[in-house]
C-alpha cells in the first residue's frame, strides 16, 4: 500500500529532475543564440520554442505519439538503433516532457542573457578572457538568477504535467505513472482520500516553490541595489 | 620625437558615417584622441582594440595586430581598456575584479605586481567590497587598475572621466598623472575635454567627421593656426615653463620659458625648480604694437607676428606669434587685425590677460 502511494511520487521527482538537467543543457544554447543572434530565423525559432505555451497538451502529445511510434521517423531511427520504441517507457516521459517545458526554461534564461550589458563581455575580452571563459566567467554568473528561475519553473511545470504524459505515456506503474496521473486514477475509482492527500500535498509544493521563487529574486534585487 | 611604436590604417563605414584614418604613434607618453563627440574617435580606439571590425591594418611596437586576412581577437591582444562605463563585475569583490585580467596573463608576463597597482591607485582599504558599493571615482579606480593588471603594452582610455563630477574628476587626475610618469607604455586616451588634454597629453591627434585633422606633440600642435581646429573658445597653447623667482608680499610667482616669463599667482604645489604646464588661450592674449604699462595686466611679453589666419569663428582672425621659440595664439576680432596691419615678422606686444596652471 505505503509503496503504490510512494511510487507516483519518486517517479514524479526523477522525471521533474532529469527533465530540468537535460533542459539546462539544451536550453543554455538555444536561449543565447535567441538572445545574441540577428539571423532571420531569430524569430520563427522564438515562436517555435514558445508553442508549448499556447498549445493543448493533448495536441503536443498526439504528434509526439506519432513522431515517437512504429511509423514516425524518430520511431524508426530509435529503433534501428536497437533502443526501441520511446511511447509507454520512462525515456519517453522524459523526451515529452522536455518538449513540453522547453519555453519554461529558454524564456527566464533568454531574459537573463539580453539583459546582460554587452559591455561587460567587451570587458571580459579586453582582461583576456576567451569565449568559453567569458560564458563560465562572467555570463553565468551575471544571468545566475535566470538559472534559478528556470529550473524551479521547468522543475514545477514537469511536476504538474498531465495531459502529454496521458497521450505518450499512459499509466504504467512504476514507469510512467506520475502523479497528476495516479491523482485521475484515484477521483475515476471514487478513492477521494488518496486523492486529497496527493492533491493537497501538489497545492502545497507548488505553493513553496513559488514563494522560494519570489523569496530568491526579491533578495537578488535588494542585492544589486545594496 | 619619440619613435614610431603603433601604426594604425583604418577604414569602416556605417550609414551617415565614415572612418578613414592614418595613424602614426609613439611608443610612450599619453596621446590623446581628441575631438567633438561624434568624430569619431571612440570608434577608432575599439578597432584598434579589435571590439570593432574595420577594414585596415594595425601593427604595435613591432607585431602586427590586425592586416590583410589577420585579425587578432581582442582577447589575444595584449591591451588594456577602460571603458568610460567602468563595467566593473558586480558579482565579484574589488579583489576578484582586479585579479580578473591578472590570472588570465601566464605568470611569466605579469610585469606589475597586484600590491603596486593597489598602492598606485590607492585601493588598500577597498578591496573586500563590492562595486555596488563604491562611489564613481572609486569604480574608475579599479577599472584603471585592473585593466593595469594585465601588464598590457598598449593602454586605451575611452574618455574615463566623462562620467564623472568635477569633484570625481580633480581625485582621479593625479592617479593617470602617476600611471603616466610610473607606466613605460604607450597610452591612447579618447577625450573632448581640452583641461583633459592639456594635463595629461603628450601628444594628440584630433579628429573631425571621422577623418584626422592634425597630429603630432602636443605643444607644437595646438599652436599651429593652418589647421580649421574648430577648438573655438579652447584654443591656445601650452606653455612648459621653469619657476625660478617668487615676489613673497605679492604671492606671485614667475615662471620663464624660451623667450620670457609669466607672472602667475603662486600655487603652493611648485616651488623653485619646478616645471609646469601653462594654458594661454588665444581668447586671453591681446596685440598691442607698442609697450603699455599704464594699465592693469601683469604679463606683457615681446613678440613676433609669425602668422594671421582667418579663424572658424566669422568676424575674427587667429594670430600665432612667437616669443623667442614659444609659439602663443591671440585671437582678435577681424576688424582689430585690420587696423594693426599684422604682417608677419612685425614686432608686437602681447598683453596676457590670464594664464593657467594645468598640472
Amino acid at each position: 500500500m505505503l509503496e503504490t502511494y510512494w511510487q507516483p511520487v519518486w517517479l514524479t521527482l526523477k522525471l521533474a529532475s532529469l527533465t530540468t538537467l537535460v533542459l539546462l543543457l539544451v536550453g543554455t544554447p538555444i536561449a543565447w543564440w535567441l538572445a545574441r543572434s540577428r539571423h532571420w530565423l531569430r524569430q520563427p525559432i522564438a515562436a517555435v520554442v514558445a508553442l508549448p505555451l499556447v498549445l493543448p497538451p493533448t495536441v503536443l502529445g498526439f504528434y509526439l505519439l506519432l513522431l515517437l511510434g512504429p511509423n514516425g521517423w524518430v520511431g524508426q531511427l530509435t529503433e534501428r538503433l536497437g533502443l526501441g520504441l520511446l511511447p509507454f517507457t520512462f525515456e519517453g516521459l522524459v523526451v515529452a516532457s522536455v518538449i513540453y517545458s522547453l519555453p519554461f526554461t529558454v524564456q527566464p534564461l533568454q531574459n537573463a542573457f539580453e539583459s546582460i550589458r554587452e559591455g561587460f563581455l567587451e570587458t571580459a575580452a579586453t582582461l583576456r578572457a576567451g569565449p568559453w571563459d567569458r560564458f563560465f566567467f562572467v555570463v553565468i554568473p551575471l544571468a545566475r538568477n535566470g538559472f534559478i528561475t528556470a529550473s524551479v519553473l521547468t522543475f514545477a511545470h514537469t511536476i504538474g504535467e498531465f495531459g502529454v504524459i496521458l497521450m505518450i505515456g499512459g499509466n504504467i506503474p512504476g514507469e510512467t505513472k506520475v502523479l497528476s496521473v495516479a491523482i485521475y486514477d484515484h477521483v475515476e475509482s471514487l478513492e477521494y482520500t488518496q486523492a486529497h492527500w496527493l492533491a493537497a500535498g501538489m497545492v502545497a509544493f507548488s505553493f513553496i516553490v513559488l514563494v522560494t521563487l519570489y523569496v530568491l529574486n526579491g533578495r537578488a534585487r535588494a542585492g544589486a541595489l545594496r | 620625437m619619440n619613435p614610431t611604436a603603433i601604426e594604425a590604417r583604418f577604414i569602416c563605414r556605417f550609414p551617415g558615417f565614415e572612418l578613414d584614418v592614418d595613424l602614426k604613434l609613439p611608443g610612450n607618453g599619453i596621446t590623446a584622441l581628441f575631438g567633438h563627440s561624434g568624430c569619431g574617435k571612440t570608434t577608432l580606439l575599439r578597432c584598434i582594440a579589435g571590439l570593432q571590425q574595420a577594414h585596415g591594418q594595425l601593427s604595435v611596437l613591432g607585431t602586427p595586430w590586425q592586416k590583410d586576412n589577420l585579425f587578432r581577437p581582442v582577447h589575444q591582444r595584449p591591451l588594456a581598456y577602460v571603458f568610460q562605463e567602468t563595467h566593473l563585475f558586480p558579482h565579484l569583490s574589488v579583489r576578484r575584479n582586479l585579479t580578473f585580467g591578472q590570472r588570465r596573463v601566464p605568470a611569466q608576463d605579469r610585469q606589475i605586481r597586484f600590491d603596486d597597482a593597489v598602492s598606485w591607485l590607492g585601493l588598500a582599504h577597498l578591496l573586500e567590497r563590492m562595486p555596488a558599493r563604491l562611489s564613481g571615482g572609486e569604480r574608475q579606480r579599479v577599472a584603471i587598475a585592473r585593466a593595469i593588471l594585465t601588464s598590457p603594452r598598449l593602454l586605451l582610455m575611452d574618455e574615463p572621466l566623462s562620467a564623472l563630477d568635477q569633484s570625481s574628476k580633480q581625485e582621479i587626475l593625479p592617479y593617470l598623472e602617476r600611471l603616466r610618469d610610473h607606466l613605460a607604455i604607450p597610452m591612447i586616451y579618447v577625450s573632448h575635454s581640452t583641461s583633459e588634454v592639456a594635463r595629461l597629453a603628450n601628444h594628440i591627434v584630433m579628429m573631425d567627421n571621422g577623418h584626422v585633422i592634425a597630429q603630432g606633440p602636443l605643444q607644437e600642435t595646438l599652436a599651429r593656426v593652418d589647421q580649421p581646429f574648430r577648438l573655438e573658445e579652447d584654443a591656445g597653447v601650452l606653455v612648459q615653463a621653469t619657476l625660478d623667482a617668487l615676489d613673497e608680499p605679492w604671492h606671485l610667482a614667475r615662471f620663464s620659458f624660451d623667450g620670457g616669463s609669466l607672472w602667475l599667482r603662486q600655487d603652493p604645489r611648485f616651488r623653485h625648480g619646478d616645471q609646469a604646464r601653462i594654458q594661454v588661450l588665444a581668447r586671453d592674449v591681446s596685440i598691442a604694437l607698442t609697450e603699455h604699462r599704464d594699465q592693469s595686466i601683469q604679463n606683457l611679453l615681446p613678440a613676433r607676428v609669425d602668422h594671421v589666419e582667418t579663424d572658424v569663428t566669422p568676424g575674427t582672425t587667429l594670430v600665432r606669434l612667437l616669443a623667442g621659440n614659444t609659439p602663443f595664439l591671440s585671437r582678435l576680432t577681424s576688424r582689430s587685425a585690420a587696423q594693426l596691419a599684422l604682417t608677419p615678422g612685425q614686432p608686437v606686444w602681447l598683453q596676457i590677460k590670464s594664464v593657467a596652471l594645468v598640472d
